[in-house]
């Protein structure tokens, strides 16, 4: 039986063999894919490469999606960090601004890693890439890092679902955010028993998010919620780390999550017709960039 | 399932569906088309119809005509590269009877005059099915290598062509026979499950009565 069915399975895989979890799945994923560790390292490297490649994409002043909707706003939060303005420190502030340089990099149809859509692909390189640059982590530690993040996600698209157009916002934003709060959890030495509770608490804490794109592009909300996304991922993985639980564990909480997706209607799964999408001023956009 | 169908793949934004999966669909049609191509006529269906321009759809469908892959950092400047290679883009709307809302029927020329016609969706994660090829009903996800035999439809063809496959020491997956209509031309859709060569291929377009034999490879 697979150990990416139940996040319980997976820490229980971890525990027994006294390893993290990015340990024991890089190993078994080699088995399972018949090729060496060291063959799914290099792959996942690369992706990193690319997430890193990525918030340098974003960053520009000059950015503009194809739409006209979106682009800049990586740029502006570069400025705040720079300039001191920001609430919460420079750390969160580069979180912040990471986030939204992946996401408009996306919009602006640069390269990015499905991390684990495209429409949330800001929230693990901005978390990962944040705390590796705070606390000068070795560049194999984070690579390792998205192979826990991955085994998390695994699990929520075996229980529930990692699609908009299935669960709503919360299966693409929420489990982005869930698996980045375990990595976290993971890189600042919390047990595989603290990465689940993260995952649980930042998967809780965005229950119910719908999906509602306004003329159905990836862009509003989505950037935006990509740094929602991050701050969240911080929220469950600071938590955890503190040594506070989910009092409802992470497997119980994904399956909330699928039957939550299950009861949300269609207008709210990607369709672009309720939510923002059906706001006047989404339907005055919409109109602007697709004529009638 | 493995870890990268979850931190992965890398692609160019930004959406899954309307852009990666439309490159995977431009690829197949310019795969499938003898020569160059100096002219594409392509119609879009559905929501691809609707926002084709907010997605940079229609971008990636051409950058896949010229044969990019979903992670080439070239798809948004496709059309300029296209005009530049004296290839003449246009695009239409159109609307098909109970087809996948993110379809497109594309239809290419070479210079020598050879033509394809390809309907493919794009069904969703950047996974695309393609569903007729020159008016023959097929089923094309692009997922595994798959050949593409076109031939006579004539007896003994098929059983060349698979016991040349099964010499190979390569296992067939999947297997469909499509034709226009009885006696005329026909095409065999061939799923391996392992990879296939371009050697291999070659000697399947000396089989008797095989007019053309083409491998699709997952980018």
């Amino acid at each position: 039986m697979s150990i990416y069915y139940s996040v319980q399975d997976l820490i229980e895989a971890a525990e027994r063999e006294n390893k993290k979890i990015s340990q024991i799945v890089l190993k078994e994923q080699a088995a399972e894919l018949q090729k060496p560790e060291s063959v799914l390292y290099k792959t996942m490297r690369e992706s990193f490469l690319v997430m890193h490649q990525s918030v340098s994409d974003g960053i520009g002043p000059d950015m503009r999606s194809v739409s006209g909707l979106s682009g800049g706003s990586a740029y502006k939060m570069k400025l705040a960090v720079e300039n001191g303005k920001t609430l919460c420190g420079k750390v969160f502030g580069r979180a912040l601004m990471r986030a939204l340089a992946v996401s408009e990099s996306n919009a602006c149809m640069g390269k990015i890693v499905a991390a684990p859509t495209a429409g949330s692909c800001g929230i693990l390189p901005a978390a990962l890439l944040t705390v590796m640059e705070d606390r000068g982590l070795d560049e194999r530690e984070v690579v390792m890092s998205l192979f826990t993040a991955s085994a998390f996600g695994m699990v929520i698209a075996n229980n529930a679902s990692i699609s908009g157009a299935q669960g709503g916002c919360q299966a693409e934003c929420g489990s982005a955010s869930a698996m980045a709060a375990a990595a976290l959890t993971e890189l600042a030495g919390g047990t595989p028993r603290m990465a689940a509770h993260a995952c649980a608490i930042a998967l809780k804490n965005i229950l119910g998010l719908v999906c509602d794109p306004v003329a159905g592009l990836v862009e509003i909300p989505c950037i935006k919620r990509n740094a929602m996304g991050v701050a969240n991922a911080f929220v469950g993985a600071e938590l955890a780390l503190a040594g506070i639980e989910s009092a409802i564990p992470a497997d119980e909480v994904i399956v909330a999550m699928k039957r939550i997706g299950d009861m949300m209607p269609g207008s709210l799964k990607e369709t672009a017709e309720g939510g923002l999408a059906g706001t006047p001023t989404a339907k005055r956009l919409k109109k602007q960039i697709f004529g009638e | 399932m493995n870890v990268f169908d979850i931190v992965g793949p890398v692609m160019i934004g930004p959406s899954s569906s309307h852009t990666a999966g439309a490159v995977r669909i431009g690829r197949i049609a310019g795969a499938l088309l003898e020569g160059e191509p100096v002219r594409a006529h392509i119609l879009l269906h559905g929501s691809f119809a609707k926002t084709y321009r907010g997605h940079g759809t229609d971008k990636a469908l051409v950058a896949g005509i010229m044969g990019m892959a979903p992670s080439d950092i070239r798809i948004r400047l496709s059309l300029e590269i296209a005009k530049a290679r004296g290839l003449d883009v246009v695009f239409g709307k159109t609307e098909l009877e109970g087809a996948h809302p993110n379809t497109a029927v594309l239809t290419l020329k070479d210079a020598k005059g050879h033509t394809v016609t390809v309907q493919g969706a794009s069904v969703g994660g950047g996974n695309i099915l393609i569903s007729e090829i020159n008016g023959m009903k097929v089923e094309v996800t692009g997922q595994q290598d798959t050949l593409l035999v076109i031939h006579h439809d004539v007896p003994g063809v098929i059983a060349h062509v698979t016991n040349y496959i099964a010499a190979q020491g390569v296992n067939i997956g999947n297997f469909k026979l499509s034709r226009s209509r009885r006696g005329e031309t026909a095409m065999m859709t061939i799923e391996m499950d392992g990879e296939f060569s371009r050697e291999s291929n070659e000697g399947i377009e000396k089989l008797p009565n095989v007019i053309r034999s083409i491998i699709l490879r997952p980018e």
